[in-house]
């Protein structure tokens, strides 16, 4: 099954109304390849998003934003020329053209015809979810969930409640004369509760969302859910003592935790710091990274999640990628300029926040596959060590491989108990070490409720992350108590 | 000759610049004015834009070449005590109509808050100073290249241990703000921001570490030679190569300038606007409480010329002031917009969009009696992370730097985590140096805290 109405919807969306045919699209993509380059493209984008806040038991305020323009780039071997405008007319692009083509030396390219690029079924709905619910429902929507939490507490100081939508259209052209479109909705909803109790304060939030829309917050009502699961964290956070602080077994929950993959090996097994040799994993293909235990993927295609795309940036389809197989890694994500470089596969990896940056490999969706331990067992045969349920954000250092997450839900594990819950702690360890440390792999594999970003080089872009329950033998923690 | 040549053109692009800021005002009272067309009682826009490019060099040769122009538009509007916002990168007449219509359907869904409005019109700015921050610097690409080339090669040069690249970037950027409402206000003005960096990898028995450093000024002749700003990477990338991680135990801790600015960051954070109505602060009621030991001050300084922090007024349009946040370890000031004042029951700091300039004031030691007086710990020169608890101040964060005993330099160090609570760490800071970094809104010298603990393996 194929489908080009995506194209069909995202031109109507984007190129109708500035009026741009398909020979200015021709006439453009033959400026950019004017001069020696050996890739081109010109990334046309449409993105509305809107966003509504409760605080104080009341709808405070909301916004809308409407961005529209085109980015234009040329490529020459490792040289990169970018421009971006954003009006969408003839000049002000050919304009950027002239900018981006500057990077490569005078000379003629073969120019290809233009065509439609079929794209597979697509993964999600491509209606409108700001349209998805009334206006009026949305704000009954977060008064609801603010009414029917603090009735949950007497100890609920504040309730925050944000949800936020987005439709963003793409077209994309490239010089080998591929011209593909998709449309891309993403919604989200969060919940933080303050509570108070004996003088001593303590937050908590939640939340979730996908490429789908605001109805997906009603079904089973979800947004209670993400509610119940905020004040819960608020209420282990009050009982929390003091984190230990020294290198440790930890059992990190399923889920969520999975930023571990994304900070310790997914960012290094990103393609342009692999090609550069800038990375810990750089020339390491082939060579054991992880315990056997340890098969970790890189998936844009899965249904619905945050992370996913039809096609990326660059038009590439996107797929589920094997890096590490059985401890053995097995590949990196690519955009198109890294895997020509290196000689490999672009892989659907090319992602850029917008049309005024630039594409890189990023991430989609990363997750390691579930293992054969059911997580009691896991829980059990520690006899002292930390359980870490909930994470904030992370941070890595590709090159010495360090990497950060930080817990936020936490407690003690003693003689194969949990016991008592413990304050927020860094965890810190070393990339291509920490999981050939996994001594014990869950079968209990989640994927996060669907609230991930991640920044590289100042842009940012929605990815998911995802894992069994998993036994680390030994990780630092960074607690106070010595 | 050439003297006069110059200041001919330098007269044009000012001619030039007044007619862009006149054109942007013209947009700014045309968003308002359809505001209150459509039924306002109040409305406030802004626009900004941008203009510049950026070129970065990798293993010496080109790498990329980027063109920015960004522009955006901002639209609050109010109907009675309901708010409603949009904004837009589209800035035709019929875009504009379609965001201001669009924050007025907003606002007309939006629940009454009490405390929602435009500044009190007694705190609009009306003297706007001209604060000298706006330098173009008429590089030709090629020149912009080769300052980069430059930079990055005398990282390259420096040590045959540096062997890789993440590149060098020159990049330079003039833009505009304009902001308006309508109690009548509506003023602009120009900056400029120009830049070189550098980040570069060494290598050690098969281990690599990467550090880098940069120059930031308003003015092209404020930066530091590129050169130096490569040397100085490959030197930070240098100390590293070596690194070994702590095993866990409580010693006192250096913050380097640029990695104690953070720790300032964190306390206006903390006594800003939004944690403390919200309550989600550590320094809640704390105005007018002892916070710091009584040597430290921290001022603002939004009027410096030149300065990367230097604004005529805040986001709002309200007059940016010159005075103490801190004095004698004590808070003076919170860091306030005029909804979080009104929320407080205080008035606007002109603090809406942040602070500008903030001057942490130097001590009298120099690095190395700094090192001296701590004797034996750890100096922070790299944290990682997001490890902090604004509602609790608990602080767990990992690091990177160097080991110091008996004043001296031990070696390098990686894979820790510091962690305390951050009014213990704020109460115990032993003393500030007078080694300032001055390219940054945060202004300070190295902050030495008396124990932290350090946990790694």
């Amino acid at each position: 099954m194929v489908d080009t109405s995506l194209l069909a919807t995202a031109e109507q969306t984007i190129l109708t109304p500035a009026d741009i045919q398909q020979s200015d699209i021709n006439r453009l993509i033959a400026e950019l390849c004017a001069t020696q380059v050996d890739a081109a493209d010109i990334y046309f984008q449409n993105t509305r998003h809107e966003s509504w806040s409760l605080e104080d038991g009341i709808v405070k305020e909301g916004s809308f934003n409407i961005e529209q323009g085109a980015g234009v780039r040329a490529i020459s071997g490792e040289k990169t020329g970018f421009a971006y405008t954003d009006e969408l007319n003839l000049n002000a692009l050919l304009e950027a053209a002239h900018s981006a083509r500057a990077i490569a030396r005078s000379g003629q390219n073969q120019v290809h015809k233009v065509s439609s690029e079929m794209t597979p079924e697509s993964l999600y709905n491509s209606s409108d979810p700001i349209q998805s619910l009334e206006t009026d429902r949305k704000i009954e929507l977060l008064k609801r969930i603010d009414r029917e939490t603090r009735a949950l507490d007497p100890r609920i100081e504040q309730v925050m409640v944000s949800l936020s939508g987005v439709h963003e259209s793409v077209v994309i052209a490239t010089h080998e004369g591929m011209i593909c479109g998709d449309i891309r909705p993403l919604v989200r909803l969060n919940v933080s509760v303050i509570i108070e109790q004996n003088g001593r304060r303590e937050s908590g939030g939640f939340g979730g969302g996908g490429r789908t829309d605001y109805r997906y917050f009603l079904d089973q009502d979800r947004a209670m859910d993400y509610a119940r699961e905020a004040l819960r964290q608020a209420d282990i956070a009050m009982q929390a003592e003091p984190a230990p602080a020294g290198s440790m077994t930890v059992v990190l929950g399923s889920g969520w935790p999975g930023i571990l993959l994304h900070e310790a090996i997914g960012h290094g097994l990103e393609g342009d710091f692999n090609r550069k040799g800038t990375s810990a994993f750089s020339g390491r293909l082939g060579e054991t990274v992880a315990s056997p235990l340890c098969t970790i993927v890189d998936d844009g295609t899965l249904k619905d999640r945050r992370g996913s795309l039809n096609i990326d940036d660059e038009g590439t389809p996107t797929e589920c990628t094997v890096l590490i197989e059985n401890g053995q890694l097995k590949d990196y994500m690519q955009d198109t300029m890294n895997a020509r470089l290196m000689g490999m596969r672009p892989t659907g990896n090319g992602r850029r926040e917008s049309y005024s940056h630039r594409p890189m490999p990023r991430m989609t969706n990363t997750y390691m596959l579930p293992g054969e331990s059911a997580p009691e067992e896991i829980i059990n045969s520690v006899k002292s060590g930390i359980y870490a349920q909930n994470f904030g954000g992370g941070q890595v250092d590709i090159t010495s491989g360090k990497f950060v997450f930080t817990a936020n839900e936490a407690y003690l594990i003693e003689n194969g108990k949990i016991t008592c819950p413990v304050k927020g702690a860094t965890l810190i360890g070393n990339g291509p070490d920490v999981l050939t440390r996994v001594s014990m792999v869950g079968n209990d594999m989640q994927l996060d409720s669907g609230v991930g970003t991640c920044g590289k080089e100042g842009q940012s872009v929605p990815v998911g992350v995802g894992q069994p329950t998993l036994k680390i033998d030994a990780l630092t923690v960074g607690g106070t108590q010595v | 000759m050439s003297q006069s040549v110059e200041s001919i053109q330098k007269q044009q692009h000012m001619t030039d610049r007044q007619q862009q800021l006149e054109e942007l005002k013209s947009i700014v009272d045309e968003s308002i004015r359809e505001a209150k067309k459509l039924g306002a009682t109040g409305c406030d826009a802004d626009i900004s834009k941008s203009n510049g490019f950026s070129v970065t060099t990798r293993m010496g040769d080109v790498e990329t070449i980027e063109h920015d122009r960004n522009q955006g538009l901002g639209v609050t509007v109010y109907f009675g005590q309901r708010k409603g916002n949009a904004s837009s990168s589209d800035l035709n007449p019929a875009s504009i109509r379609e965001t201001v219509a669009a924050a007025c359907a907003i606002a007309r869904h939006a629940t009454e808050d009490p405390f929602a409005g435009l500044p009190e019109p007694e705190f609009m700015a009306t003297e706007i100073p001209d604060l000298d921050l706006c330098h173009p610097w008429p590089i030709e690409l090629q020149q912009a290249i080769d300052t980069a080339l430059n930079c990055e090669h005398a990282a390259l040069e420096f040590d045959s241990t540096i062997n890789n690249s993440e590149g060098a970037t020159l990049s330079t950027h003039t833009g505009i703000q304009v902001v308006g409402n309508s109690h009548g206000f509506l003023e602009g003005y120009w900056t400029s921001r120009h830049s070189v960096s550098c980040c570069v990898i060494g290598e050690k028995q098969g281990s690599m570490q990467r550090d880098y450093w940069y120059t930031v000024a308003r003015e092209q002749s404020g930066l530091d030679h590129a050169e130096a700003v490569g040397q100085e990477a490959a030197r930070r990338t240098l100390r590293r190569l070596g690194s070994r991680s702590l095993t866990p135990r409580e010693c006192p801790v250096l913050f380097v300038p640029e990695v104690a600015r953070s720790l300032i960051g964190n306390f206006i954070g903390a006594i800003s606007g939004g944690s403390l109505y919200r309550k989600n602060t550590f320094l809640l009621d704390s105005l007018g409480t002892s916070v710091f030991p009584d040597f430290m001050h921290i001022h603002q300084q939004p009027h410096q010329l030149k300065a990367l922090g230097s604004a005529p007024f805040d986001a709002e349009g309200v007059a940016t002031r010159t005075h103490d946040i801190v004095k004698g370890g004590i808070v003076e000031n919170y860091v306030l917009g005029s909804y979080s004042a009104r929320k407080l029951g205080l008035q606007t700091t002109g603090n809406a969009g942040g602070t500008y300039n903030l001057i942490v004031e130097p001590g009298q030691q120099d690095f190395q009696q700094l090192l001296n007086t701590m004797d034996t710990g750890l100096i922070v020169t790299e944290l990682i992370g997001h490890g902090l608890n604004m509602m609790t101040g608990d602080y767990s964060r990992g690091a990177a730097g160097l080991w110091v005993e008996n004043g001296r330099i031990v070696h390098p160090v990686e894979e820790i985590t510091i962690a305390g609570n951050l009014k213990n760490i704020f109460n115990s800071i032993v003393t500030v140096g007078n080694d300032v970094h001055r390219d940054s809104n945060i202004q300070t010298g190295s902050v030495l805290v008396e124990n932290m603990v350090i946990a790694g393996n």
